[in-house]
């Protein structure tokens, strides 16, 4: 393991790069409000990070990203477009046997910019690989940009993708939704039989809570609804696993995406957004012809990515988590934003796996 | 040094557990007045009774200062993160058994699956604004449960008791607790979601991990665990 100190000079050294291409340096406090953070990512959230609390503010968290205050911070303050790096502590609980570390320090870049999302995109992915460009690193990328245009462009019913969407970042739950939505999996036991029901509502207890008469009778609805909806077509499923299961090189997915738009009109947006990405890589110099692109990346992290993300890897070191990760978070900006929103992509790096691979390659 | 044996200080537990060891020829008794909570142990030399509450029992294992333990499973998997590194279930007792289960208004009738459950949070959190709430004292069980069935869009709130009275009292849509007859969640007009519990608890002989065991300390294991007809 790096010294300690070693890692805080090289999260400097970091720093003082990202500042020397024009970012402004932010800090954020260390204690955030749990509330947010709780709202954003669920319950989950309190089994990775440290909660505590405090007489005053409540219960707090030991700050388990950056990105969450980055982003307030500018929505409330910050001049547009901006450009901002930081370094510090995370924390991570780490509840389960992974021998993780609990605590360790990022340094991140973030954009925030409208005027050329793909650009942005790349400038992003180009610094990080500049950044840590000694190391010889994989990077693999992705598009959540994409699934979610052809889950929206799906023939079904809205609630049927509102749910798939919501459950995206859950892989197998979302696999079980979209056999059951397509017909592959039978309808939960039970459900026939109370649509069947001359009085669905009919129940020999008195309703407790607060959940309300009216929102029972509005469910029983959406699942009527629901069971004369017919099964989302075999050619779209297969149209999105195809998408989900894609494994190719950047320069090799733009053609093939072209050919999937045509049978999916719809993702015709994503795919042009997904292009004009790939000539700005191309253009700041990025061999996307040895850029790895897997169409399910980025669907078993934080749930905030919506567009293009990415991760770097040590092939030499295959126990190691990323050196870096890092994508697009528009959503995020419009749901902690209160009604205003800015399309915004950023990335963190962790210095002391850097160095680590720097120590195994000597 | 002893092998030292934590077991709950009170209650059904304790005297079903002195049953249990007692039908296996090993004897373990209160020593002087019932108040004092120190106990002996005839039938296995080296050996040492240590009564302690049952809810303290795996942090004392986790921590290495008992050797073996008598306590609920639920007990172990809620206090202890990554529990079978730091001990190991010896033997399952067959007494003490609880269901923890997670029970909705029985008015709910669009409700009987977790599905259901995680359908409706999404749409309670859209109308309320905030998330559906979960009133428990089994955090962990309950998140890692809900997080491996995809459920999303609640919070646990905690409860450390009369649990059943929370959604009555609208301070938690739903509830997540220990059952052993389901009677209680009747009279409080819930019901249990289907397809099994969070967790099946019994009363289970632990052992800790984390404990120093010497030769002589293994020896008394062994002699133990012939004694209670325990396999390797």
């Amino acid at each position: 393991m790096p010294e300690a100190a070693a890692i805080r000079d090289e999260a400097a050294r970091l720093l003082a790069f990202f500042e020397g291409r024009g970012a402004v340096r932010v800090e954020t406090p260390v204690l955030q409000p749990a509330e947010t953070l709780l709202d954003l990512y669920g319950e989950d959230i309190r089994g990775r990070a440290y909660v505590t609390s405090d007489p005053v503010v409540g219960e707090a968290m030991l700050r388990p990203d950056f990105t969450v205050p980055v982003v307030q911070m500018h929505m409330e303050r910050g001049a547009e477009p901006a450009r901002y790096t930081y370094a510090g502590e995370v924390f991570r609980k780490q509840e389960e046997a992974t021998h993780r570390a609990p605590e360790y320090l990022q340094v991140g870049y973030e954009v925030f910019d409208r005027a050329d999302p793909a650009a942005a995109d790349a400038e992003v992915f180009s610094l990080i690989a500049e950044a840590l460009g000694p190391l010889g690193l994989r990077a693999a990328t992705g598009d959540v940009g994409l699934l979610i245009a052809a889950i929206s462009a799906l023939t079904t019913t809205e609630r049927r993708k509102a749910a798939l969407l919501r459950h995206l970042w859950r892989p197998r739950r979302f696999r079980t939704l979209l056999d059951r939505f397509s017909g592959r999996a039978p309808a939960p036991p039970g459900r026939a039989e109370l649509l069947a029901r001359p009085d669905p509502m009919a129940c020999d207890a008195p309703l407790v809570g607060l959940r309300s008469e009216a929102e029972i009778a509005e469910r029983i609805e959406a699942l009527r609804e629901d069971a004369a909806a017919p099964p989302i077509p075999d050619n779209e499923v297969r149209l999105l696993a195809d998408l989900i299961g894609l494994r190719e090189t950047v320069d090799n997915i733009a053609e093939h995406l072209q050919d999937l738009a045509v049978d999916m009109p719809a993702i015709a947006p994503a795919v042009s957004r997904f292009i004009a990405r790939a000539e700005a890589l191309a253009a700041r110099g990025v061999d996307i012809s040895r850029l790895d692109f897997e169409g399910s990346y980025g669907r078993t992290s934080l749930e905030y990515y919506d567009g293009f993300v990415f991760g770097f890897y040590a092939e030499s070191r295959p126990d190691l988590p990323p050196v870096a990760t890092g994508g697009r978070y528009d959503a995020l900006t419009r749901v902690l934003g209160q009604g205003s929103e800015i399309p915004a992509v950023g990335a963190v790096i962790r210095p002391e796996l850097a160095l680590q691979v720097v120590e195994g390659r000597a | 040094m002893s092998v030292k044996l934590g077991v709950p200080s009170k209650g059904r537990l304790m005297e079903k557990t002195f049953d249990w060891f007692g039908a296996r020829g090993v004897r373990l008794a209160l020593s002087g007045s019932e108040r004092e909570y120190a106990g002996a142990v005839e039938g296995v030399d080296g050996l040492e009774l240590v009564l302690l509450s049952a809810g303290e029992i795996p942090r004392e294992l986790a921590a290495g200062r008992i050797h073996l333990g008598v306590t609920g499973s639920d007990l172990v998997r809620e206090k202890l993160g990554a529990w079978d590194e730091q001990v190991a279930e010896l033997e399952p007792m067959g007494f003490g058994h609880a269901d923890l289960v997670i029970a909705v208004p029985k008015a709910w009738v669009d409700v009987s699956t977790l599905d259901d459950l995680d359908a409706v949070a999404a749409a309670f959190r859209a109308r309320h604004g905030f998330r559906l709430r979960i009133a428990t004292k089994y955090h962990r069980l309950v998140r890692e449960y809900l997080r491996e069935h995809g459920v999303a869009d609640y919070q646990l709130v905690d409860s450390q008791g009369a649990t059943e009275g929370t959604v009555k009292n609208e301070t938690a849509e739903a509830i997540a607790d220990i059952t052993s007859t389901g009677e209680t969640l009747r009279a409080n007009h819930l019901k249990v979601l289907a397809g099994g519990p969070v967790h099946r608890s019994q009363a289970t002989l632990f052992k800790s991990r984390k404990a120093r065991w010497s030769e002589a300390d293994r020896a008394v294991l062994s002699e133990l665990k012939a004694r209670l007809g325990i396999r390797d």
